[in-house]
């Protein structure tokens, strides 16, 4: 596979302010990847810069083989890019603002088939200026994709949406991406990361703080299992077979494990024995959400302090985890 | 090249579909110079103007209004528009796609150039058929001369965004520098060739079009092409052209 983005010690400062601190990753052809992170992590700063509309303060960068920072029309031909707020022509209608671009490229893709991808067949003929904010998000979309590109980025596509609107729009870029299409994506909602992208960068304070399938990050497919239901009238947590500890936050019990199955297989039997029913029993890893909050929750206190070890050990599990990845892609 | 040229003719072509379908910019850059020509001629109808030889009110006024009109599409239309587009973020999505940004803002003043040609038509054949102006007699002087108008507001149009912050100050600011230089300019009534005001307005290209353009129409006027008029114009334009080429920002100011 080859790599479609290449990115090594890449830094971004604002005048005295420096927004990205070193950051070193690599996106392979037809991979979904993403950049996770809080609001003013460094997102849109480091795609911004890929899409070739900022300069790079230091490291290099190449898409597509090519450097953004020469912005060059060859590259814009194979890129498309998604960004968080923008409008077009509020005059021309969807069909017509897409067929203009189709003459901007030298490949383009069909306006009939972009318009059905997005879900927009209704409101082809609508004004730009009539649509709804999830319309205008789905158009911008179709707008991303009307060149034919092979690298597509997409800041925050679904931010603002509905839940129902969000699903939607998953299901578009999932099929993207059975096209082979290479996707960057950014965005600060766990669940989207986890159900669209193959490889995670949790991004904190311009550095990167995890990296790895989304099943992996932060160790989650190692992390202990957590089985957790409420005590039966009687009953108290020494009566249990396997410790536990109660959780007095959420009003229950939890049993942190290794071994689920057989934990499980203890407790429910020991359960089952004395005809007693566990309510809410429950069987959990920790979501990504967890090990989000816990990576990006502290700005990387320590980081601010002492950037180079920071850099360091993100490049540290970087490696481990792409390799992880790799293995789960092969 | 001529892919390119292809891609500039298809581009002016959009931006007319979009200029059409938008009822404050027609109406603003196009309906509202044919309306100040209708009311000012009704209302001055059978004037004679005695500084310029007693021509009739019209014969001075259908000039001044072609090159009102030619400045409302380009300077106050690309002005403001480019703002608008620019604040939007309009320019920003374009300065990802592959096409050249010049063919863009091309495509932009395109637009305008087929606006002010259409608008100058109506103005002219207005004129000579409600209100007997004289057609002028040196057509290639008054082309000439209104090309070179256009350029220069074109630039300056482009020039005058980099210094409008946002949005909502473009029409407020593009205005406020326009209207008054019309007044002393002698747009709407001529001004006394001696005044302070003319002296002032000597310096700004506004008066130098109008006067330009009224050469070609004036049956006194020893020459219809006025070199010093263009030269002021071309001076103007060519420092607008390189304020914009410097200055110019596709993206809004993210404070």
């Amino acid at each position: 596979m080859a790599v479609a983005v290449a990115v090594d010690g890449l830094r971004k400062s604002y005048g005295t302010v420096e927004a990205v601190k070193g950051v070193t990753f690599s996106i392979e052809e037809g991979e979904v990847f993403a950049l996770l992170g809080p609001n003013g992590a460094g997102k849109t700063t480091i795609v911004e810069i890929l899409e070739g509309y900022r300069k790079r303060s230091a490291g290099t960068v190449e898409v597509l083989g090519m450097d953004p920072e020469k912005s060059s029309r060859r590259l814009k031909e194979r890129i498309g890019i998604v960004l968080q707020e923008s409008t077009t022509e509020p005059y021309l209608t969807v069909e017509e603002v897409l067929r203009q671009r189709t003459y901007w490229y030298p490949n383009p893709s069909n306006v009939d088939d972009v318009i059905a991808l997005v879900g927009l067949e209704e409101k082809r003929r609508a004004r730009l200026r009539t649509l709804s904010g999830g319309q205008q998000r789905r158009l911008d979309l179709a707008l991303g994709l009307i060149g034919n590109p092979d690298l597509i980025f997409l800041d925050e596509p679904t931010t603002g949406f509905d839940p129902s609107a969000r699903r939607a729009s998953w299901v578009i870029i999932r099929n993207l991406c059975s096209l082979g299409k290479t996707v960057l994506l950014t965005t600060h909602y766990m669940d989207e990361a986890q159900h669209l992208a193959n490889r995670v960068a949790v991004i904190s304070g311009g550095v990167f703080v995890a990296e790895g399938t989304p099943d992996s990050l932060g160790g989650r497919n190692q992390a202990a299992v957590h089985i957790r239901f409420s005590l039966p009238d009687g009953i108290t947590v020494h009566d249990l077979p396997i410790p536990a500890r109660p959780d007095a936050a959420a009003g229950d019990v939890v049993i942190e494990t290794q071994e689920p199955t057989a934990a499980l297989a203890r407790l429910t039997g020991w359960a089952v024995e004395r005809r007693l029913e566990l309510p809410g029993l429950s069987v959990t890893r920790p979501t990504l959400e967890d090990v989000y909050l816990e990576l990006a929750g502290d700005p990387t206190d320590g980081a601010a302090a002492d950037t180079t070890k920071a850099t360091a050990t993100t490049k540290a599990t970087g490696t481990t985890k792409v390799t992880d990845a790799t293995k789960a892609a092969s | 090249m001529k892919n390119d040229l292809e891609l500039l003719g298809r581009q002016v072509g959009w931006e007319q579909r979009s200029y059409w379908r938008n009822p404050a910019a027609a109406g603003f850059s196009f309906v509202f110079p044919i309306l100040i020509m209708v009311i000012f001629a009704t209302t001055n109808g059978n004037g004679k103007i005695a500084e310029l030889g007693n021509i009739s009110y019209t014969q001075y006024y259908i000039p001044a209004i072609v090159a009102f009109g030619i400045m409302g599409v380009t300077f106050t239309n690309l002005a403001i528009t480019v703002t608008f587009k620019r604040e939007a973020g309009t320019l920003k999505r374009v300065r990802g796609a592959p096409l050249p940004s010049w063919i863009y803002l091309g495509g932009l003043i395109g637009n305008s150039i087929v606006v002010g040609i259409l608008l100058t038509a109506l103005v002219i054949a207005f004129g000579i058929i409600a209100y007997g102006v004289s057609i002028p007699g040196n057509i290639a002087a008054l082309v000439v001369t209104l090309a070179v108008g256009a350029a220069c507001f074109c630039a300056m149009g482009l020039a005058v965004t980099t210094v409008v912050p946002n949005a909502d100050a473009a029409p407020a600011i593009v205005n406020l520098v326009f209207f008054p230089l019309l007044f002393i300019s002698g747009t709407f009534f001529p001004i006394s060739k001696g005044s302070v005001l003319t002296k002032i307005a000597g310096v700004f290209p506004v008066r130098h079009f109008i006067t330009g353009t009224f050469a070609a129409f004036d049956p006194h006027a020893h020459s219809s092409l006025r070199g010093g008029d263009l030269l002021v114009m071309v001076g103007w334009g060519a420092v607008a052209m390189l304020v914009a080429n410097r200055r110019f920002r596709w993206e809004a100011s993210t404070t």
